[in-house]
């Protein structure tokens, strides 16, 4: 936004006094949400259990004791946890090593949520923003699909895609990613919507910027912080959708681990009762994680909030 | 307001076609069918007059025909796996437990999400404040089926004072007014809509609580009591529609997690079974139901909303 100006706006617009320098405002925002984040004893918590989680799944390879696939034969099945020390956190219902499945489990469920989010913005960003700022017909029509989209329930419709096209990762991620867009795209037309009509685009327009650099260099760079709380959001809802259609018995396929997939599991066995434990565990601790960085971004984020 | 009634009813038809559209093409897309050879070996001959029976044998765009014509009579046909019974029974009978969850769920949390959200708000920053914050936080954050499973180990497994699953099984008193194993499923499933009552109702209420007519009424010396009723509560309950309202079709439609989680025969669960069979009329019929029943309470929200708040305007810009 500070390039911006001093490209496409002549040097009268820096000629205001330094309090409202453009430049000087925009990154202490930045800086001051980052020091009002490291403040908020919660955020900086859920940071570090989403630092953790993102560790395990990137490293799954070499910190799993054993591969995830892998049935100890010579130990009865679901072994119960702290009794054997080859197996610290017991096995599972055919004698897999639990701990080192819940680690690979981190890699699914870090995959599923990142991808998904990654494909709401592709497809969020460009739709909202364009029906933000182009108005009309294509407004028109890009408004009817989300009003129609979330009049569609989204979990039955992902569970009708996965069992009609079957589980397995991809396809998981193409279930979900259909609805995920429709919160993004709203959120960036209404902000287009808004930041449109401010003095500094008007101010820009005026000035003979194009409408690309309109786009890219004002309204782009101004929506980016709901956005970011609303990614930091959506993860935690696609980790949680991702565990949901597993836990059915319909999302990821075996032998790859899914937390959702090792609790619906469980749900036949629950004397053994850490086969429930630990998964559902993990999923809480994920939500927690991201949830709270998402809080944590919100309020850091919003300079209304300064004290 | 009648105007902006009917344009969003128009649209609520529009959306039911659009759902139904999507839903139908998409079933039909994917190869294979409700009877196919792997689940049913058959003989060429029979599955053809099958197919033939359920209008299968016809193009897609025939059978949606078809399937709609019926289905604005409220003719939703026949489920494919059990014939003997129409898809509308079958529905009323499984979403009869479905809704009985849902009540029980709405009674449960909005009972105790309003309680604990005015108490947390007339004493903040009281234990009781930073309990019912933190407790809110955790009921958003937590997926139904973790809290539903921490349920079941804590309570069924380990203490053993509820059984583990089931519906109106175990620990009835007489004539089943109340059992036993409602009571996990009912409070896991309302801790998340308890969370968000109280939070908003907390919110609500501080904002009340702050402006400047309460200030002039506690100043003339208006009891506490009367202060809370007439001015605080009328006005912070409010907003409280826009987020109440939109729970409650939530509730009635049920959560598959519970009833899975529980084993709870009710709509959810027997979507899934209906999605493993390619059961199409009773899949149609169940989005279809969701989403009608969505779209209808935003739709209410938002006129109760203007009906309660004079100063919205309905129509108006970005009303939706």
């Amino acid at each position: 936004m500070a390039k911006a100006n001093s490209k496409n706006g002549p040097l009268v617009l820096h000629a205001a006094p330094k309090a409202d320098d453009p430049v000087r405002k925009h990154r202490t925002l930045w800086q001051d949400a980052m020091r009002r984040f490291m403040h908020n004893r919660l955020a900086v918590f859920g940071l570090a259990i989403v630092v953790i989680f993102l560790f395990l799944a990137v490293f799954a390879d070499l910190l799993a004791p054993y591969p995830y696939d892998k049935a100890d034969i010579t130990r009865p099945p679901r072994m119960l946890p702290f009794v054997d020390m080859a197996h610290p956190l017991g096995t599972d219902e055919i004698g897999r090593d639990y701990l080192s499945r819940l680690i690979f489990g981190a890699r699914t469920s870090m995959t599923v949520g990142l991808a998904i989010q990654s494909v709401a913005l592709l497809i969020g960003i460009p739709l909202g923003g364009l029906a933000g700022y182009l108005g009309g017909k294509f407004d028109f029509l890009v408004s009817r699909l989300i009003e129609i989209m979330t009049a569609f329930p989204g979990l039955i419709f992902s569970i009708l895609v996965v069992t009609l096209f079957g589980g397995g990762m991809w396809n998981v991620i193409f279930a979900l990613s259909i609805t995920s867009w429709i919160g993004i795209a709203r959120l960036v037309r209404g902000q287009v919507l808004s930041l449109r009509e401010k003095e500094y685009v008007e101010a820009a327009r005026s000035l003979g910027a194009t409408q690309r650099s309109i786009i890219f260099k004002h309204l782009m760079p101004n929506s980016l912080s709901p956005l970011l709380v609303a990614v930091s959001f959506g993860i935690p809802g696609a980790i949680f959708g991702e565990a949901g259609l597993s836990f059915l018995g319909i999302g990821i396929n075996d032998p790859i681990p899914s937390w959702g997939k090792m609790v619906g599991v469980a749900g036949n066995y629950w004397t053994t009762w850490h086969l429930a434990f630990f998964p559902t565990l993990a999923i809480a601790l994920s939500m927690l994680g991201f949830s709270f960085v998402g809080d944590g971004l919100r309020d850091a984020l919003d300079p209304k909030l300064i004290e | 307001m009648t105007r902006y009634v009917l344009s969003r009813l128009f649209s609520l038809i529009f959306v039911l076609i659009a759902v139904s559209m999507i839903t139908f093409s998409l079933m039909s897309a994917v190869p294979g069918g409700p009877f196919d050879e792997s689940k049913q070996p058959l003989p060429p001959a029979a599955k053809a007059n099958i197919l033939r029976k359920y209008g299968l044998d016809q193009p897609v765009w025939k059978q949606y025909l078809n399937y709609m014509s019926h289905a604005v009579r409220f003719d939703f046909g026949i489920p494919y796996q059990q014939p003997t019974t129409t898809v509308a029974a079958l529905i009323r009978s499984t979403w009869g437990v479905t809704a009985q969850v849902g009540v029980m769920t709405i009674l449960l949390a909005f009972s105790v999400g309003l309680t604990l959200g005015i108490v947390a708000a007339y004493r903040q920053n009281s234990w009781v404040d930073t309990f019912v914050t933190f407790f809110a936080m955790l009921g958003i954050t937590m997926p139904s089926f973790v809290i539903g499973t921490f349920a079941i180990l804590l309570f069924g497994v380990y203490l053993k004072w509820f059984p583990l699953g089931g519906w109106g099984d175990t620990g009835c008193l007489v004539g089943s007014v109340f059992c036993r194993d409602w009571i996990l499923p009912v409070v896991a499933y309302a801790l998340a809509p308890m969370s968000i009552v109280a939070r908003y109702t907390r919110a609500s209420v501080l904002d009340v609580i702050r402006s400047d007519h309460v200030r002039t009424a506690r100043a003339k010396g208006l009891g506490e009591y009367t202060l809370m009723t007439r001015h605080v509560l009328r006005n912070a309950l409010i907003p409280l529609i826009t987020i109440a309202l939109p729970i409650i079709p939530d509730l009635m439609t049920g959560s598959i997690f519970i009833e899975s989680i529980f084993r709870i025969p009710g709509l959810g669960k027997y979507f899934v079974t209906s999605t493993f069979n390619r059961d199409y009329p009773m899949i149609m019929a169940t989005v279809l139901l969701i989403a009608f029943l969505w779209s209808l309470v935003y739709l209410i929200t938002d006129i109760l909303y203007t009906w309660v708040d004079p100063r919205i305007k309905l129509g108006a810009e970005g009303s939706h």
